[in-house]
């Protein structure tokens, strides 16, 4: 009962969330956004010990292809907008699919750089592509409705993605799905020897995070409201680099902690960020190097560590 | 009897170093059968060769009359053919619990398995295998916080755990409490027999193997030296040559 | 597509691609060369090597700035990287030596950020050159070109690369780095002090990564954001050549010079980038599935 009071309870809350300060509604719906992206990353980086660099890959072109079906299908605002969405999570799903039979093959830090190297060439490739704009990107069509009703509408676009994302991972983590990926990031050679679908997992777990990635990426295309093929849509070094910090900060492979993790760095950010007059960037490098090298195990990973048996780590009397 | 594990002129090289020449060797179902030899006569490779780590130069390796010398390990598991590590491998940051449910046998599984939870009755065989090697006190507990002897009996459990129809085991007594190892010999034996589970043994304790297994191979330089009973291999002058490092 | 057909219009056109690739391939080697340095003795994969590069760079064209000949300019942004490299060491990564891979991994690409901001905001985004006053060697009436600083960079390129053999080969030093990378434990038993063995490798990284950067600053352009084409290229080339084989980087990285130089020829300079980077991806996929076949895997 305890749990199901809790998860009502923050379900009430962020329902609310935009009536009580409607002053912030994009920056909440960014907020979702960020729950998306690292729980998304931690699908596989934390879960699975496949750490990608290149997930924004899937983001973008889900952006990309809602914006074009937006642009090309001749549908109104709102279902040419969530026709788009489907689409775009559509084609992000494929691609995983396609980039997951060569990639996902890759160990340790050579799935690492190659998916370095993939965020960067789907960028390089979008900013010379005439049909999508090229360097000079898309803008999606306008919003029809009143002015501020377009906030109110991604706040909860935006939420019901992360609300649908966040319990499907729960499910998943849940079954055999879960234990499989565990298994992978422990020893894959082991679950090989064990007899385990290891590609078959591999393969699932990035088309899953793909699909929500590509969801994410329709909705922040016309959220934004101008796709910039490096800084928006394939913006490795903003939204490639947060998911993988976040995940990070709040604990990798657990549940909560990327949720934490993008509450804690999200809201840090939209505090302090203004006060940095354009060091923003230089000190997400530092934040990276500091966490990375001192607190690797992020919160939750650290409190696991703390106090073990509350996390159900015990020895039992036979 | 039909031999369970057929392995026929088996060579393997890495680079120049032969670690197998022409190893032919046979197990019938439901025996249990020892490998021994000195240290780097290539008894590890011939598991590696025979479980699918790594391709072999030519021969041929038939599983219940199936070759499978070109399948890949993890084919090679889903028949029911699994081996254990002498460096023990488990899934280190799951706890021991999660370590067996996710060794129930994966050929039965489609596509839909990949998102089944697991049912009581996993849990129910999981405790009692770990029961049966005596770790179910520590069933919650990380198996990377598990001594090595204590790993090397959870992955033994993890093997069971996907009812194997053959196992090769890799030095099973090495690293174990020596007070504990007639226990863990006697395991191994009612496994064979309660579950038929047909058994393939390297082992460098020969007191052990002399005692566990009807047939011994003996391995040196790569190269079956002899092969027969416990005692015909005890006095053969070429083991204990071999052993005792003589040319 | 018409840039193919004029490739075999044109017949010295492709000599002339050529050309440049060689010439260019010798700078990717340096980098590439540090970059199977360390992966092999520290067993860190330094995706912050590109960023070692553009430093390089920023340190030529500022000595340029001053007054000394970019020629100059090489061995002392060496020089500066170097003391550079040792610091990077002493305050980062030593805490990334021992651990597990993706951390350093991780480690270095945020301090990859790092340095590429930090130049951002203390140089400027604007993109800067040494200009070194050679200019262009033309040969066979014309029909071929080539500026002198790049004849210059591949001999700089092919001198440093010979020196760092020998370093290694010859050297006290160079022996304890060679026995470290093989086996760094047996190498601290025999006494080696592998920490001070970890920092003067890492050092000797930056200052050839400053090295090839000073070339870069002479022969193109610097600006903060040029670091991870490098950082591929380097990883690319020591994937396909292997590590601690210095003929095979040279080798593979003038291959790479010359496949770069085609690419933008034919398909255009927008999509050059692009092309190293899907170049990485197709090479890895490849390899994978020609070590699938004999059962193996990258690791």
């Amino acid at each position: 009962m305890k749990p199901l009071l809790g998860y009502g309870g923050l379900l009430a809350i962020s329902l609310l969330l935009p009536l009580l300060a409607p002053a912030y509604q994009s920056q909440l719906a960014f907020l979702w956004v960020m729950v998306v992206l690292a729980l998304t990353w931690d699908l596989l980086g934390g879960q699975m010990g496949y750490n990608s660099f290149g997930n924004i890959v899937f983001f973008g072109v889900g952006m990309y292809a809602c914006a074009i079906v937006q642009r090309d299908a001749g549908l109104a605002y709102f279902p040419g907008l969530f026709i788009g969405m489907a689409c775009g999570a559509a084609i992000a799903v494929a691609a995983a699919a396609l980039l997951g039979a060569g990639i996902l093959g890759l160990r340790g830090h050579y799935f690492a750089i190659a998916t370095l190297g993939l965020g960067v060439a789907a960028g390089e490739l979008a900013s010379g592509w005439e049909f999508v704009g090229a360097g000079g990107g898309m803008v999606p069509p306008l919003f029809p409705g009143a002015v501020g009703g377009r906030e109110r509408f991604f706040y909860y676009l935006c939420f019901a993605i992360a609300a649908i994302t966040f319990p499907v991972l729960r499910w998943l983590y849940r079954g055999r799905f879960g234990l499989a990926l565990n298994a992978i990031r422990d020893d894959e050679d082991k679950a090989e020897a064990m007899g385990l679908h290891t590609t078959r997992y591999k393969a699932t777990a990035w088309c899953i995070s793909a699909l929500f990635l590509g969801l994410a990426g329709g909705a922040v295309g016309n959220l934004t409201g101008f796709i910039d093929p490096r800084e928006v849509a394939f913006a490795g070094s903003t939204y490639g680099v947060w998911m993988v910090l976040m995940a990070i900060l709040g604990g990798k492979g657990t549940l909560w902690g990327p949720v934490l993790g993008a509450v804690i760095f999200h809201l840090t950010k939209e505090l302090f960020w203004t006060y940095l007059l354009g060091w923003q960037r230089v000190a997400l490098g530092l934040l990276i190097v500091v966490i990375v090298i001192f607190f690797p195990l992020g919160i939750l990973g650290w409190a696991r560590q703390k106090w073990p048996e509350r996390f159900g780590q015990r020895v039992e009397a036979a | 009897m039909t031999p369970i594990l057929e392995v026929r002129g088996v060579r393997k090289s890495f680079g120049g170093v032969v670690a197998n020449r022409e190893v032919t060797l046979s197990v019938p179902e439901g025996k249990i059968h020892g490998l021994i030899g000195p240290n780097g006569s290539g008894k590890t490779t011939l598991f590696g060769c025979i479980a699918g780590s790594h391709p072999i130069d030519h021969g041929s390796i038939r599983f219940q009359g199936r070759e499978i010398s070109a399948l890949r390990t993890a084919q090679i598991a889903r028949l029911g053919l699994l081996r254990t590590f002498q460096q023990t491998r488990t899934y280190v940051k799951m706890t021991c619990l999660q370590n067996m449910l996710i060794s129930i046998p994966a050929a039965a599984l489609g596509w839909g398995g990949l998102f089944r939870k697991s049912t009581p009755a996993d849990e129910r065989k999981a405790e009692e295998l770990l029961e049966f090697v005596g770790l179910f006190p520590k069933r919650h507990l990380r198996a990377g916080d598990l001594s090595f002897g204590q790993q090397k009996l959870l992955e033994f459990a993890m093997a069971l755990m996907s009812e194997p129809r053959m196992l090769l085991l890799d030095e099973p007594t090495a690293g174990i409490n020596p007070t504990l190892i007639e226990g863990l010999l006697d395991r191994l034996r009612r496994v064979n027999r309660e579950r038929g589970v047909t058994l393939l043994v390297i082992e460098h304790n020969m007191r052990a193997i002399m005692g566990l297994a009807e047939y011994i191979y003996c391995l040196a330089h790569g190269e079956l030296l002899a092969e027969g009973k416990p005692e015909e291999i005890r006095s053969d002058q070429r083991v204990i040559d071999a052993y005792l490092g003589a040319q | 597509m018409e840039n193919l057909r004029l490739l075999f219009e044109a017949p010295l056109l492709p000599v002339q691609l050529l050309l440049d690739g060689v010439l260019i391939g010798a700078i990717f080697a340096l980098a590439a060369l540090g970059m199977s340095l360390v992966w092999g003795v520290m067993g860190i994969i330094n995706v912050a090597q590109g960023e070692l590069v553009m430093l390089g760079g920023y340190a030529a064209y500022f000595l340029y700035r001053a007054g000394v000949h970019p020629l100059f300019g090489v061995p002392l942004a060496a020089l500066l990287l170097y003391l550079l490299g040792w610091a990077l060491y002493r305050t980062l990564i030593f805490r990334v030596v021992d651990q597990d891979l993706f951390i350093s991994i991780l480690a270095t690409f945020g301090l990859s950020i790092l340095l590429q901001q930090l130049a951002n905001a203390f140089f400027g985004a604007d993109v800067r050159t040494a200009e070194s006053g050679f200019g262009t060697l033309v040969l066979l009436g014309g029909a071929l070109t080539i500026s002198r600083i790049k004849l210059v960079a591949f001999a700089a390129a092919v001198v440093t690369g010979t020196a760092l053999v020998l370093f290694l080969k010859t050297s006290r030093m160079g022996q304890a780095i060679r026995a470290t990378s093989q086996n760094a434990r047996a190498a601290r038993v025999m006494g080696v002090d592998t920490d001070r063995v970890y920092a003067r490798t890492f050092a000797i990284n930056a200052a050839i990564c400053g090295a090839s950067g000073a070339l870069v600053a002479m022969t193109w352009v610097v600006h903060p954001y040029l670091g991870l084409p490098y950082t591929i290229r380097s990883f690319m080339i020591v994937i396909i050549a292997g590590l601690g084989a210095v003929h095979a980087v040279l080798a593979s990285a003038v291959a790479l010079g010359i496949a770069e130089n085609f690419a933008g020829f034919i398909f255009g300079a927008e999509y050059q980038a692009a092309f190293v980077f899907a170049l990485l991806v197709g090479i890895l996929v490849a390899r994978r599935f020609w070590l699938a076949r004999q059962r193996r895997y990258l690791a």
